[in-house]
């Protein structure tokens, strides 16, 4: 069953009187507990695909539908509520609150949520514990290390355990010890809870740890196939 | 989203930038505390003022000639001759006003008086023995004038401090003789320094017998007011409407409306005066609220910088499930909490600068100054600048709440 489907999917900018298509005709489906990476040079079109996936933007044409339904069986207030309950986003850039506690960053998505207050710190608690990050829970987010910074937004995204993990080049910024502890996480939640995992990347070696890898070329996809071998941490990069 | 979380996010937003925001609730703060100054200061002054017109004992009413003015464009026709010397005998009739304890009659102008070719302006007030009791005055050398010198037509004269000071030097007055429009007034007693009593500056005037003033120093028959006592404060309305009464007789007045007097009592006065205060309080306030507008656009201007640098942060939010109402709240919540603390603060001010200048008015210049917490002010700056909160936070947080959160989690 997917989860996840697209059929001809396409994603056009308007800029004055310049048309950028992003996004020609994208057609795949996901199934729940898949573990796939999008990969693609920089400007293919990867992370707008996140994006109309994460519904975070509106696709131009085409179909997508995210659990049967697409963005527009949803009001904007149930779209929020989706992107909430059923959805973890993962950045680049971490986009961690600053002057703030590792509790407090992952605690945010429960804010939104519908969850009573009473149960948020055991939840927030359990989140940070899956990263491996519980020695941490009251540091300052300033004080943490890049990879520990990634792990934190991971436990963010965890904790309303949504049923689909999105991650928007996680290793990105960083070294390739600390990518491969985040990608390691990421493997695990995918393998022992049975979350769906998204994760872009422009790296064969970060995509790799994925079952399945899509690449995208010019706002299409160039290739969609099972990874025949999965990497496993500690694997050299050189294959 | 629980507001209890809103508000911790709200109050975070502010201590990030402690200076900043410190300065933005500046304006509010010193609008608030203007008016909470100008109307703690405006009551004290009001209470000072009432006071005063209250320590002269609220039995006393004064009776007016000519028709009362209904506002400010009716101006009193202060120099009606309509009260007379009949008009007096008939209110002294037991029978006419029995609540009637004490009448006292009261003519007065500015004069110049002279001694030994010293000159000097004063105001001179021709009333009988009764005026001592009525203002306190107790002089502090000789005596005050008497029911003969009023019977006699007295040529004496009592001084107030200053007159003795600007006419006398430090020579001794008293047996002296001052002269006022040609006619020579001995002088009988000297007043002590009194300061302003109510409306009259005591030190700057002269008492005569009203008979000497009507006869030699004006050439009047008529006389400027009435002061009634009435036997006590209870009885006041009943001698309020026996005093009306005894003078439409007097004056052949059928018709109320057509009266060529009027009849002021304390209350009366107190009342009109303090709706003048009261006007005049409520102007400054208001002059002071613009203050507060200028200071909500200083809290406008920084929500929107605030909102434009947390771009990425609404951003986030709205990735993990903020909804645009949850952003819209944060940021008005924020603006409130600026106006909110401004106008706490500015309340602490206000009250404190206003508690010393209080302090200085009574133990520096010696008036009846009282301090008095302005509550309904209070309320009135905590509730208009909450207000000012959600007007200017409004534009700025509905901005913030209507990012794409796409395009703001790829702004740097």
């Amino acid at each position: 069953m997917s989860i996840i489907s697209t059929k001809n999917l396409t994603k056009t900018y308007i800029d004055g009187d310049v048309e950028t298509k992003v996004l020609r005709g994208v057609t795949f489906n996901i199934k729940r507990g898949e573990f796939v990476a999008v990969m693609g040079p920089s400007g293919s079109g990867k992370s707008t695909l996140l994006h109309v996936l994460g519904f975070l933007d509106r696709h131009t044409d085409g179909t997508y539908l995210f659990e049967d339904k697409t963005i527009d069986d949803y009001t904007p207030e149930e779209i929020a509520h989706v992107r909430n309950k059923r959805m973890g986003f993962v950045f680049q850039a971490f986009n961690l609150l600053a002057r703030t506690t590792v509790l407090e960053n992952v605690k945010l998505p429960l804010l939104y949520s519908k969850i009573p207050e009473s149960e948020w710190d055991a939840l927030a608690q359990k989140a940070i514990i899956s990263v491996g990050l519980s020695h941490r829970a009251n540091y300052d987010t300033s004080q943490l290390s890049g990879g520990e910074r990634q792990r934190v937004a991971i436990a963010r995204a965890l904790v309303n355990n949504p049923e689909v993990l999105f991650a928007d080049e996680p290793t990105g910024n960083l070294d390739s010890k600390s990518g491969e502890a985040v990608i390691d996480i990421l493997q695990r939640l995918n393998e022992e809870s049975g979350h769906t995992v998204i994760l872009i990347t422009h790296e064969i070696h970060t995509a790799e740890h994925a079952r399945r890898i899509i690449r995208i070329l010019d706002g299409q996809i160039a290739s969609d196939e099972v990874v025949e071998k999965q990497r496993r941490p500690g694997d050299s990069k050189l294959k | 989203m629980i507001l209890s979380y809103s508000i911790k996010t709200a109050f975070r937003g502010l201590t990030t930038h402690k200076s900043r925001s410190a300065l933005t609730i500046l304006g509010i703060v010193i609008g608030v505390a203007a008016i909470i100054l100008v109307v703690s200061l405006g009551e004290g002054a009001q209470n000072l003022i009432l006071g005063q017109i209250q320590g002269l004992g609220s039995k006393t009413i004064a009776v007016i000639p000519g028709r009362e003015p209904t506002g400010p464009s009716d101006a009193a026709q202060i120099f009606s001759d309509s009260l007379k010397e009949k008009d007096l005998v008939a209110l002294k009739k037991k029978e006419n006003v029995p609540t009637l304890k004490n009448i006292m009659p009261v003519v007065f102008g500015g004069e110049s008086a002279s001694y030994q070719g010293e000159t000097y302006r004063l105001t001179l007030f021709g009333g009988t023995d009764l005026m001592a009791e009525i203002f306190s005055l107790y002089p502090s050398e000789g005596v005050f004038i008497s029911e003969d010198d009023v019977r006699g037509i007295g040529s004496v004269v009592v001084i107030g401090s200053k007159v003795k000071d600007e006419l006398f030097g430090s020579s001794p007055a008293l047996g002296e003789k001052i002269k006022i429009k040609d006619k020579s007034l001995r002088v009988i007693g000297v007043l002590p320094k009194k300061g302003q009593v109510s409306f009259f500056n005591f030190d700057e005037m002269a008492i005569v017998p009203y008979t000497t003033m009507q006869k030699y120093i004006l050439g009047i028959n008529y006389f400027h007011r009435f002061i009634v006592e009435s036997e006590n404060e209870a009885l006041i309305s009943r001698t309020v409407i026996d005093v009306n009464q005894t003078l439409r007789e007097s004056h052949d007045i059928t018709d109320p409306s057509k009266d060529d007097f009027f009849v002021q009592t304390q209350e009366d006065l107190v009342k009109s005066l303090g709706t003048i205060t009261t006007a005049l309080t409520m102007f400054l306030a208001a002059v002071a609220a613009i203050s507060l507008i200028v200071g909500g656009i200083g809290i406008m201007n920084i929500m929107l910088v605030s909102v434009t640098e947390r771009t990425r942060e609404i951003g986030l939010r709205k990735a993990l499930g903020a909804t645009n109402r949850d952003i819209l709240t944060q940021f008005l919540l924020e603006a409130m909490m600026f106006t909110a603390t401004g106008g706490i603060v500015g309340i602490i001010l206000g009250t404190t600068f206003s508690f010393l200048i209080s302090l200085v008015l009574s133990n520096v210049l010696g008036l009846l100054w009282t301090f008095t917490f302005p509550i309904g002010a209070s309320i009135v700056g905590i509730l208009v600048s909450g207000t000012i909160g959600i007007v200017f936070g409004l534009y700025p947080a509905r901005k913030a709440s209507l990012k794409s959160p796409m395009e703001a989690l790829r702004y740097e």
